[in-house]
């Protein structure tokens, strides 16, 4: 039996130690797991996140990731870098990438390339765009395959979409205007329920 | 006697300048909070408990509030109580921390902005004006939990939930009126003009984002007349008087003059020493 976020185990039963719904699993002896809601991220091993950089310090980059302390990336973590080849990474740039150490003793670690070296998307993201905060519970929901949401968005745009499992969101759209709508509407899908977001849209879309 | 008194804070959501509403929260709490009754007779020491007897509020001298100014563009452009997205690019953050009195309790200065004086005397009139309100919306709150602990009413956090008083995960949103689209854009289209300073009706650009007013300029002068006509209202405050910038020479100097000699009667405040900040006329010490 697996026992997943918001449970613990304790002697021979288990402890809740978050609110929400408790969901089930059943394949594979089962899982059990907390549903819960909130704002705050806490760096989990293999999550992909979107860190801002905040400092260079020799060889080691610092990332605001969000969590309690800043993580730190390496420059030679990226596709194709050596130690001649440096990454072009300023301080204030985005960047994708995943955990390969977080836990709650040490300062966690990013990398922006995969097992096998190669890069799979991750990176520093481009010029332009917007970066804002959702909560964790969107973010899954986006994450999803095959989201509503986000098919339904494609229908209205063309549009680049980030998402980080820290809560962060990146958009770039062809302009301004484009981009700050599909902002407004990724941040009010959290209180809209599906009819108010297709109402909203095709009133966007039939203007 | 002596306590020792604990006050911790659980920030559940925020959309920005948390030092301010964390300073009314605490400062609230404390208002609020009641301790045991408690009797010293020579060496014996008896605590009684809320049933035998009534706790005590504490007792709270002043309600000091910070308000929080973001400074954009080098102190060109002024935003109290910034957003969150607005805290993330601004240049500079003033924190002023006053009283009902006028005292400033606390003035912090953070940032890459370099603020003249006159600038942060007016941001400590908007700070005093800003206070006021708060601390009157401070005292309806707690006299009337008080009223409806008395009459047996329900009250407290549990209460105020159900009535959604409490809100995290909660946004306004703001309503766009998207009718008529077509018949505003052609108007503007129209009006080769600039337009004129007052908008009757948001200018819509695209669904869903929309202009009021016409771009953003820099009002301290406006500030300066709105803030001395509150001023001229309020008779016999003399504090107010007090934080007239150096504009007084233009047009009050009569009024000034007569109000400058007399003695300055200040409300129920206890400081002992009051210093009243006035530019060009600061207390010279003796060296």
């Amino acid at each position: 039996l697996l026992c997943g976020p918001g449970l613990r185990r304790s002697g021979a039963g288990l402890l809740v130690t978050k609110c929400g719904l408790l969901r089930h699993r059943p394949g594979g002896g089962g899982a059990y797991w907390v549903d819960s809601q909130q704002k705050r991220y806490v760096p989990v091993k293999g999550d992909h996140v979107i860190g801002i950089v905040t400092a260079k310090a020799g060889d080691v980059f610092r990332l605001d990731v969000g969590g309690s302390e800043p993580a730190s990336l390496s420059y030679l973590a990226f596709e194709g870098a050596t130690k001649r080849n440096r990454p072009n990474v300023q301080v204030g740039d985005l960047i994708y990438g995943q955990f390969v150490v977080a836990n709650k003793d040490m300062e966690p670690e990013m990398v922006c390339i995969d097992s096998s070296g190669k890069s799979s998307g991750m990176g520093i993201i481009g010029q332009d765009g917007f970066l804002f905060k959702v909560s964790l519970g969107l973010i899954r929901k986006l994450l999803a395959p095959k989201c509503e949401i986000i098919q339904e968005l494609s229908q209205l745009y063309p549009f680049e979409l980030v998402l980080g499992m820290n809560g962060r969101i990146w958009v770039k759209a062809k302009t301004v205007q484009q981009t700050l709508i599909i902002v407004n509407i990724l941040e009010a899908c959290e209180y809209m329920t599906a009819e108010q977001r297709k109402q909203a849209l095709a009133k966007l879309s039939g203007n | 006697q002596v306590w020792q008194i604990r006050l911790d804070m659980h920030l559940l959501n925020h959309d920005g300048n948390i030092t301010d509403a964390a300073s009314i929260a605490g400062i609230v709490a404390l208002c609020h909070f009641r301790r045991p009754d408690v009797s010293v007779q020579g060496e014996e020491v008896t605590v009684y408990t809320p049933e035998e007897r009534d706790p005590v509020p504490l007792s709270i001298h002043h309600m000091p509030i910070c308000v929080s100014f973001a400074f954009f563009h080098q102190g060109t452009y002024l935003l109290v109580d910034p957003t969150e997205r607005e805290e993330r690019v601004m240049d500079g953050l003033l924190v002023i921390a006053m009283n009902k009195h006028h005292e400033i309790c606390t003035i912090q200065s953070s940032g890459v902005v370099m603020l003249l004086p006159d600038q942060i005397l007016r941001c400590s009139k908007i700070t005093a004006v800003k206070v006021a309100e708060i601390t009157e919306l401070i005292q309806k709150a707690l006299e009337n939990d008080q009223k409806a602990r008395k009459e047996g009413g329900k009250f407290g956090f549990a209460e105020s939930i159900p009535s959604q008083r409490i809100t995290t995960f909660k946004m306004e949103s703001a309503a766009v009126d998207t009718n008529d689209v077509e018949e505003q854009a052609g108007e503007i289209i129209a009006k080769a003009d600039p337009p004129s300073e007052v908008f009757a009706s948001p200018v819509v650009h695209t669904p869903g984002t929309a202009q009021i007013g016409e771009g953003i300029e820099s009002s301290w002068g406006d500030l300066e007349e709105s803030e001395k006509e509150e001023a001229a209202e309020e008779e016999g405050e003399s504090e107010a008087i007090a934080f007239e910038c150096e504009k007084v020479e233009t047009e009050d100097t009569s009024t000034l003059k007569e109000t400058k000699n007399e003695p300055i009667v200040l409300s129920d405040s206890e400081e002992e020493e009051v210093v009243i900040l006035e530019p060009q006329e600061l207390p010279r010490k003796t060296r």
